[in-house]
């Protein structure tokens, strides 16, 4: 089924074979797959992929596997959402959310990732996978892992929230949580990678785990009826997901899936950890690498590996990058949660978040296609929350209770 | 054991033969795969070999002279 020609390094072009490395030996570029267009285009169509279950392997042709997947078989084709109520809610005529807060099997968008380097990694005969993680990784490898019988190392820094740490620890993996700053978590983890021959999905399987990522763009397209949106606000990390939107949307047009693709793509962070925003609002190509300091962790990466290049996907498709508060995350779950129903972690707060203030900056018109990306789910996240929602009504046991509390609330309203 | 850095020379720092000085105070062996050195700034794509140990000292004496080295990987927790 492979269409895969190889990698390539995207600053140099050398052009290397099928392997488990990811940076170039001669520049130090990063490497990206390569694919057969040509080949693939005279197979692949709407109506076959549509022929195929409801999963991210519908558009296998564009993932980055030499033999059928061994792991991850349902993951993918999340719901996206007709958001009319948020819409009306910001002014807007034609919204949708994206929802990954419910991707199978754990609740982030990193399912797909994930799913692609541990297949990749037996491909290459790996007995042992591993990652560094804020947490919505770790979830994942941790799950993957287990389900396709490999061993498992998972390192998270020692101050994650309880409900990423448990949704870790539950699969059965190593889990290895290290003291110290992000700085030197990250030193330590690269230099465990150096040492260890493993599958380290993010770093030496990272050109094909990263391509993953598409696989929430191509059904993007699709569930719009095969059209690209008009504008999408992508929540950046690493810088990854947004770089692999914009080339998904990219191979539809090129491959005639969809007429075209000539999205403006927003990237979201936290004000507390913000360098590719900051670089894009500066106009400049470069980003100054910062100490995270927010609520939303899985966005607390302070040196992105593809900042670079999120930068050139924001600029050069018409995009902007904009960044919100602490409490403006907390605001724009709620509005999410009370308008649609969705219950996003706090990385979904910063993209809901930012494209309000996006629309309301006249940077999104108000009568054009937006899709929000939600990429990980508020039950893993609610220390955020605590102490900021309204608390529950506390009654004795007696229908009089009840009713002196219904008399109160219809007072006050 | 190998690691790949990027190596930023301020304009004080450009004539010094620092890439010599770690090769030679550590047991180290340094690759230079890319490098644009101007009158203002040198940048330098270089390949650490050796122990763990020795590849530390070597980043931080660079660092101690006031050299920035960053990982070519950049932040790998994700």
């Amino acid at each position: 089924m492979s269409h895969v020609d190889g990698l390539k390094c995207r600053e140099c072009a050398r052009e290397y074979p099928k392997g488990p490395v990811n940076i170039c030996e001669f520049c130090f570029g990063p490497l990206e797959v390569v694919y057969d267009y040509g080949a693939i285009g005279k197979v692949l169509s709407r109506e076959l992929i549509t022929s195929r279950a409801p999963n991210m392997w519908r558009y296998q042709e564009l993932l980055p596997l030499d033999e059928p997947p061994s792991v991850g078989h349902d993951v993918g084709f999340t719901p996206l959402v007709r958001a009319d109520n948020l819409a009306r809610a910001l002014g807007v005529s034609e919204l949708y959310v994206k929802n990954d807060a419910v991707s199978y099997p754990t609740l982030s968008f990193k399912d797909r990732v994930v799913a692609v380097a541990v297949s990749k990694s037996r491909e290459f005969g790996f007995d042992t996978v591993a990652c560094a993680s804020t947490g919505n990784l770790a979830n994942a490898v941790a799950a993957c892992a287990a389900s396709a019988g490999l061993n498992s190392y998972i390192f998270i820094p020692s101050d994650l929230e309880q409900g990423k740490v448990l949704g870790t620890q539950i699969y059965g993996t190593h889990l290895v949580a290290v003291r110290g700053t992000y700085d030197e978590v990250n030193r330590l983890c690269t230099e465990i990678a150096d040492k260890y021959c493993w599958a380290f999905v993010n770093i030496n399987i990272r050109p094909f785990y990263a391509e993953g990522s598409k696989a929430y763009a191509f059904e993007i397209a699709e569930q719009l009826g095969w059209r690209a949106p008009q504008h999408i606000v992508v929540p950046m990390a690493g810088g990854s997901l947004i770089t692999k939107v914009h080339k998904a949307f990219q191979e539809l047009a090129q491959l005639g899936l969809i007429d075209h693709a000539e999205t403006c793509i927003y990237g979201a962070q936290a004000t507390g950890c913000s360098p590719i925003v900051t670089a894009v609002k500066h106009q400049t190509d470069l980003f100054k690498p910062v100490k995270p300091n927010t609520i939303a962790k899985s966005l607390a990466i302070g040196n992105p590996a593809d900042g670079f290049y999120a930068i050139q996907t924001m600029t050069q498709s018409g995009g902007w990058g904009e960044e919100v508060t602490d409490a403006e995350i907390v605001e724009a779950m709620k509005l999410l949660a009370e308008t649609e129903g969705v219950f996003t972690e706090t990385a979904g707060g910063v993209t809901v978040g930012v494209t309000k203030k996006l629309i309301e900056q006249g940077r999104i018109p108000r009568d054009e296609s937006i899709v929000i990306c939600i990429t990980g789910n508020g039950l893993k996240t609610q220390e955020a929350l605590l102490g900021k929602l309204t608390e529950p009504h506390l009654i004795d046991a007696k229908l009089t209770s009840f009713e002196t509390l219904l008399m109160e609330k219809e007072a006050q309203v | 054991m190998k690691r790949k850095v990027y190596l930023t020379f301020p304009q004080k720092l450009i004539k010094e033969p620092l890439i010599y000085e770690v090769g030679h105070k550590f047991d180290v062996i340094t690759n230079i795969r890319c490098a644009s050195v101007t009158e203002e700034i040198g940048l330098v794509g270089l390949e650490f070999e050796g122990e763990s140990a020795e590849i530390e000292k070597a980043t931080d004496y660079l660092k101690l002279k006031g050299v920035k080295v960053e990982r070519v990987e950049m932040n790998v927790v994700e």
